[in-house]
């Protein structure tokens, strides 16, 4: 059963709960995307992840966040960021949905090639990849979805293979 | 959560003591202002003291790089000293751990800068 709670933060416009599952729809601000990884660290920590695992989980979902805040919606007050946060079987799932024009995945550069080692920026995508198991990634012209999962018990092997 | 500066001078090094958080917002600016503040202040020999930060995210390595890049782009040196395991493991897996000169002990470190 679905209900209405507070989030208890300024930046709430809604809260959908239900037993496993949590979403919340955001403003496209700083404040979303620190309210996104405490929110991160506690289920994660509720989910009974240690303390590597809870930390790596909060800043994917940190710089998942950005990028929504950031380089999706770029700060527009009309474009919201919906987060999800949904316990299965085996799994923590977070959804993080941005309204801006897609992400151009081609265009993201390898940040480990040395001609991109001293770029400013260009890590966040990576560092996802790297702290997750797995990672969904669905842009179109009217947003992009992630979906980042972590298996609870760390069966699965290590997100860090995800990387490149 | 916020993040500290402050500075230092130790044998012609300036050491930039952080502490918090150097992330997106506050933590990357102010870590910005404060290396443009020295090289506009002309001090080249730059140790940041990383060992009461505790979190580091994109937007902060990319801070990180760009105060090096500036400060080598200046002639000067900027080296990192004491970094905690979370920055240490982000640095490896971003392959920047072979970029920057990272010290442990602030007298080699310092000494390391030369004359």
């Amino acid at each position: 059963m679905a209900s209405e709670c507070s989030l208890g933060s300024e930046e709430s416009l809604t809260v959908a709960m239900s037993r496993n599952r949590v979403s919340y729809t955001l403003e496209s601000t700083l404040e979303t995307v620190n309210s996104a990884e405490a929110t991160a660290s506690q289920m994660a920590t509720e989910a009974g992840f240690d303390d590597d695992d809870v930390m790596k989980i909060s800043m994917a979902v940190r710089e998942a966040a950005v990028n929504a805040v950031l380089h999706g919606n770029a700060y527009d007050p009309s474009k919201k960021v919906t987060l999800a946060f949904e316990r299965t079987g085996r799994d923590l799932v977070i959804t993080i949905r941005d309204q801006g024009k897609g992400i151009d995945l081609t265009a993201i550069p390898d940040p480990l090639a040395p001609e991109n080692l001293l770029k400013t920026s260009g890590r966040g995508i990576f560092l996802i990849r790297s702290f997750m198991d797995e990672v969904e990634i669905h842009p179109s012209q009217a947003g992009t979805e992630i979906k980042l999962i972590k298996h609870v018990h760390g069966s699965a092997a290590g997100g860090k293979e995800a990387s490149q | 959560m916020t993040m500290k500066a402050s500075t230092r001078q130790v044998d012609g090094v300036t050491i930039v003591d952080l502490s918090g958080r150097i992330t997106l917002g506050e933590g990357s600016v102010i870590l910005r202002d404060t290396v443009r503040d020295l090289i506009g202040k002309g001090n080249k020999k730059i140790l940041l003291n990383l060992g009461d930060v505790n979190y580091i995210d994109s937007s902060g390595i990319g801070e990180l790089v760009s105060a090096f890049t500036t400060v080598r782009n200046q002639g000067g040196d900027l080296k990192l000293l004491k970094l905690t395991k979370k920055v240490h493991d982000l640095l490896q897996i971003t392959k920047l751990y072979t970029v920057f000169d990272v010290k442990d002990d602030e007298a080699a470190a310092v000494k390391a800068f030369g004359r």
